[in-house]
Order: C-alpha cells, then sequence, then structure tokens
C-alpha cells in the first residue's frame, strides 16, 4: 500500500488527529515534566495549603491550586501522567506480547496447544478483572512493578483471543498455502507471512488497551496499591482529593478529568485507527 | 517419454469420505496434462496430494505418488520442503488472495529466489525483474515496488506465473488457473503459461473443469470422475474420439462455438449427485450413462 494514502487516511480521520494530539501531548508532558512544572511536586508548603486554582482567587503561584498540604495541583498532575504513561506503555505492550505469541501458538498449531491456551483464557475470562488484579498486586506487594504485572496477567487474553482468531483465518488464505509452496518452514510463515498481516489489529488493540491499563493504574492507585504514596499519580490524587470534596472540589476533579481525556484519547486514536487500517489493509 | 510424475492408485479420504479412489495419472516430463472433471471429483485433491498441502482432515489411504523417480511418502519433511518451490511448483486459482497483501511485488518474488536458490539481494532482484519482464508485464520496475492490491487479477496472475516458474522447477501444478479471470485476460494468461512451459520444458499439471482451456492447452488429458480417472489420452484423439461414456457426457454438456444453437445435454442427475462416498455409485449408473454410449 502507498505509504502516503494511508498517512493521508490517517490525517483525515478525525478520531485519529483528534486521539493522536491526545496520546502526543501525554507523551509531551510526561517527558519533560521537570521542565514543565513550575513546582517541585513534593515540596509542601502549609500555610498554602487549599489554595483554589488561580482564576478564582487563588495565589498567581499555582495556577490549579494547592492541596491539602500544600503542593502544587498543577506541578503534581504533570508528574502524575509519567506513571500513567509509564503503565501505560509498558504493561499493554508485555500484556501484547504476552497475548500475541499465545495466541498465534494456539491459532495456527491448533491441536492441544490450542486447547490448553484456550481453556486458559477461558477460566481466565471468569474473574472479574479489578478484583483479580487488586488481589494480585496485594499478594506480590505493591509498586509500580506490581501493578504493570497484574495488568499484564490480568489482560493478555485480550490479545490472545483476537490474534487467535485472526491467525484461524489468515491461515486459510491462499497466500499462506504459496508460502508452503515455496518451501517455507511452519515458524517462519508464522512469523514472517501471517504475523505482518496481524499488525493493523494488533496496532488496534494495544492503542485501547493502553487506555484501559491508565484507568487499571489509576484504580490500583486510589485503592493504594500502586507506587509510593507521597509519589503523585492520578488515581493517588482523587484518593487524596476525596477528603476535601466539600470545600475544594477540584482536588477531585482535576485528576478525573486528566484520566478522562487520555482514556478517551486513546479509545479515539484506537477506534480511528481501526477504522483507517481495515478498510485499506484489508483489500 | 520419461514421466515426470507417477500416481498410481491413489486413494484420499476427507474425514472419512471417500474423495479419490485410485487415481493412476502419469505426466510426462516437458507435457502439459490435463486433469478435468467437475465440481467436486477430486481434481484439486490430486493436485494438492502431489504438493502436500492438503486441507485438515484430509488423508492418503493407500497408493504411491514418485516424483522424479523419488517416492513422495518416503521423503522426510525438509526434504519435501525444499523439493517445493525448487523442483515442483503451484500456480494457484485465485490470484487475488495468493498474494500476501503487506508485501511489495518484487520482495515475494525475490523471496522465493533467495529461499529456494539461495541467491543474494541483487541478483534475487535482477532474477525478478527478468522474471516479471519474462511474463510481459510492461513496467516491471514499476510493478516491482507495488503491493499486490494495486494491480488487476491479470496482473497478478501474472506475477504468479513468474513465481511458479522462477526456480525453473521440472513440473508445476496448475490448479484452476484461470477460473477467476475474465474471458479475454484467460486467453493471454494461457498463453504466456504454454510459452514459458515450452520454453523452459516444463512438465505441467493443468487441473480444470473447463473444458475450452484444455483443448487449447493440454498436450493430454485425463478425465476424473468421482474421484477415479475415467478416460485417459491424447487431448485431440480424447476431443475427436471420446471413448467413455462419461466424457461423452461431458462434452454434449459443454457449448461449443463451431454448433451454436446446438441443444446442450444436461450430465445426468444421478451423476452429478455427491455420490463420491459410495464406491459402488459409478458402477450403478452405468445405466445413466448409456445414452451416450
Amino acid at each position: 500500500m502507498g505509504e502516503r494514502r494511508l498517512w493521508r487516511a490517517l490525517a483525515g480521520n478525525r478520531r485519529v488527529v483528534l486521539g493522536g494530539g491526545v496520546v502526543v501531548l501525554l507523551v509531551v508532558v510526561a517527558l519533560g515534566a521537570p521542565l514543565l512544572a513550575p513546582e517541585d511536586p513534593l515540596r509542601q508548603d502549609l500555610l498554602d495549603s487549599l489554595l483554589p486554582p488561580r482564576w478564582s482567587g487563588g495565589d498567581p503561584r499555582y495556577l490549579l491550586g494547592t492541596d491539602g498540604l500544600g503542593r502544587d495541583i498543577f506541578s503534581r498532575l504533570i508528574f502524575g501522567a509519567r506513571i500513567a504513561l509509564t503503565v501505560a506503555v509498558v504493561a499493554a505492550s508485555l500484556a501484547a506480547i504476552l497475548g500475541t505469541v499465545l495466541g498465534l501458538v494456539a491459532g495456527y498449531f491448533g491441536g492441544w496447544a490450542d486447547m490448553v491456551i484456550s481453556r486458559l483464557v477461558d477460566i481466565w475470562m471468569a474473574f472479574p478483572p479489578v478484583l483479580l488484579s487488586i488481589v494480585l498486586v496485594a499478594v506480590i506487594g505493591a509498586g509500580l512493578h506490581s501493578v504493570i504485572i497484574a495488568i499484564v496477567i490480568v489482560d493478555w487474553t485480550r490479545f490472545c483471543r483476537v490474534v487467535r482468531a485472526e491467525v484461524l483465518v489468515q491461515r486459510e488464505q491462499d497466500y499462506v498455502t504459496s508460502a508452503v509452496t515455496i518451501g517455507l518452514s511452519r515458524w517462519r510463515i508464522l512469523l514472517g507471512e501471517i504475523l505482518p498481516n496481524l499488525l493493523p489489529v494488533l496496532l488496534v488493540l494495544l492503542t485501547l488497551e493502553m487506555g484501559i491499563a491508565v484507568i487499571v493504574e489509576a484504580i490500583l492507585s486510589f485503592v493504594g496499591l500502586s507506587v509510593a504514596s507521597d509519589f503523585p499519580t492520578w488515581g493517588g490524587l482523587i484518593q487524596e482529593g476525596r477528603q476535601y470534596v466539600y470545600q475544594s472540589w477540584w482536588l477531585m476533579a482535576l485528576p478525573v478529568a486528566c484520566i478522562i481525556v487520555v482514556v478517551v484519547g486513546f479509545n479515539a486514536l484506537g477506534d480511528g485507527l481501526r477504522a483507517v487500517l481495515d478498510p485499506v489493509m484489508r483489500r | 517419454m520419461k514421466d515426470i510424475l507417477e500416481i498410481d492408485d491413489l486413494h484420499l479420504e476427507i474425514r472419512g469420505m471417500a474423495v479419490l479412489r485410485g487415481v493412476d495419472l502419469n505426466v510426462a516430463a516437458g507435457q502439459v496434462h490435463g486433469l478435468v472433471g467437475e465440481t467436486g471429483a477430486g481434481k484439486s485433491m490430486v493436485g494438492r496430494a502431489v504438493l502436500g498441502i492438503l486441507p485438515g482432515g484430509a488423508r492418503i489411504t493407500d497408493g504411491n505418488m514418485a516424483f522424479d523417480g523419488i517416492d513422495l511418502a518416503q521423503l522426510p519433511g525438509a526434504s519435501r520442503r525444499r523439493m517445493l518451490g525448487r523442483h515442483m511448483s503451484l500456480i494457484p486459482q485465485d490470484p487475488m488472495t495468493a498474494l500476501n497483501p503487506v508485501y511489495r511485488i518484487g520482495r515475494q518474488l525475490s523471496d522465493v529466489l533467495r529461499h529456494s536458490l539461495g541467491l543474494g539481494r541483487g541478483a534475487a532482484r535482477r532474477r525478478a525483474l527478468e522474471l516479471l519482464d519474462e511474463v510481459r508485464i510492461s513496467a516491471p520496475e514499476r510493478v516491482f515496488n507495488q503491493y499486490p492490491h494495486e494491480l488487476s487479477g491479470g496482473m497478478r496472475q501474472r506475477v504468479l506465473i513468474a513465481g511458479a516458474f522462477a526456480c525453473g522447477p521440472k513440473l508445476i501444478i496448475a490448479d484452476e488457473p484461470t477460473t477467476a479471470l475474465d474471458v479475454t485476460v484467460q486467453r493471454e494468461v494461457l498463453r504466456l503459461i504454454r510459452r514459458l512451459q515450452r520454453n523452459e520444458g516444463t512438465a505441467l499439471l493443468f487441473v480444470t473443469h473447463d473444458l475450452g482451456v484444455v483443448a487449447k492447452i493440454c498436450d493430454r488429458v485425463s478425465v476424473i470422475h468421482s474421484g477415479r480417472i475415467v478416460e485417459c489420452g491424447p487431448a485431440e484423439a480424447l476431443f475427436s474420439a471420446p471413448q467413455h461414456p462419461y466424457t461423452r457426457a461431458l462434452f454434449a454438456a459443454t457449448p461449443r462455438y463451431d454448433r451454436p444453437g446446438e441443444r446442450l445435454m444436461p450430465v445426468p442427475r444421478q451423476l452429478t449427485r455427491r455420490m463420491r462416498d459410495d464406491a459402488a455409485a459409478y458402477d450403478q449408473h452405468r445405466r445413466a450413462m448409456a445414452r451416450y454410449a
């Protein structure tokens, strides 16, 4: 396919542009946090606690006001983006790799490998995912690693199911038969011929999974199972803001808004990619 | 002339249903051998059995296949894979799906050459361009850099033909290579296959249901019905004086341009039913055949 036509199709899709914009913004904010944040997110100033945002009569030093310990909300939100992005990228990618490998094996080789993997997926899906991840983190201990591990362990099935189904379709295609008749080995066909045809689907799934990972991380940090509590995460900020919701509603509303914008961004990007890639690649 | 492919009493089942019931077929080196039959007669399965690309559930239950004197059943998997592509190849039925949609044409052709002949990147590229030229693609450089969906069906079939002839195989199985093309393109593609086959001295097993195609291209013809070869002979003899009643029934059901207005006779209904699961069925319907005798 012409690369130029693909780029034009992507640029012409509103959801791709909107979602892509949000994701790019998230990346920029997360990577540039030390430069963008006006204050140290951990610095407390009890004399300036619970200041409202600047536009509703707060201190001009604090754009979005301060929390109960006088920490700058704006800076904390910016640093919170780092955790959100790290979890989104790392956890979603690892879940994608694990699920894809198992899905490829199950779909292509079939037989008992398919039986074992498919039953495993069925069993997995019987657990409520949020509960499962909370239990997992509780067992392996709090921390960023645990959050990532929990997301991978819970969500690999999303990739596995879709990849397996897609491989079942692709392996019946004539181009696979052609590959067999020129004497390619099974692994080479699976990785060199079939896998590239799954990339559009994987890209869409990966984007959607990143949005899910952001939510799961927020949930886990809300219940205090993510990174150490003084370091800002969006889930943690919601949890802190909850105590002051009657005096300073923005403490809770702002991180919630961040999560909503980012998740909607990932979902819009995923949906947009699906719309663009499907008809182009499947012709 | 020496036989490049010898099939002797081949039996094949798909999930317990007999599809081939003792097929004998010899393809002489350098000849085009037509395999004609109705849908479901098992003709494609013969080619697939030779190439070792049977669908799931299909099993060879009896018989021998020898390629160039080598018993295919005895050959270990790795040697058989080496033989594929290098000495034996396939022109598939549907050019729309037989190329991998994510790779450029040039890369797919080069891959065949690099994998089977061990050519380097540059050599494979040069040879691929030559091949595209040989199959009468007018702008090889451009097509080399195009993706399959940017080409028409006829162009894709040419690319696939180039791929099948790429490594100078001794035998090519052509599985209804013109069925998916429209009639004008069909003609060109047939001519192309015939020309390359003559130049390269390749043997061709040409599987089709189209008698017109057979008449144009084949040296010898085998007629397959319900998993058995009912008649085999030189194309001319078979067309001028078909011996077997089924062959006659088939001819009577085919329109001929030299006899317009002639009434077509359908093949008797008993024969078109699926009777491949019943070994005795064919013999039972001798009577239905009698009127073509």
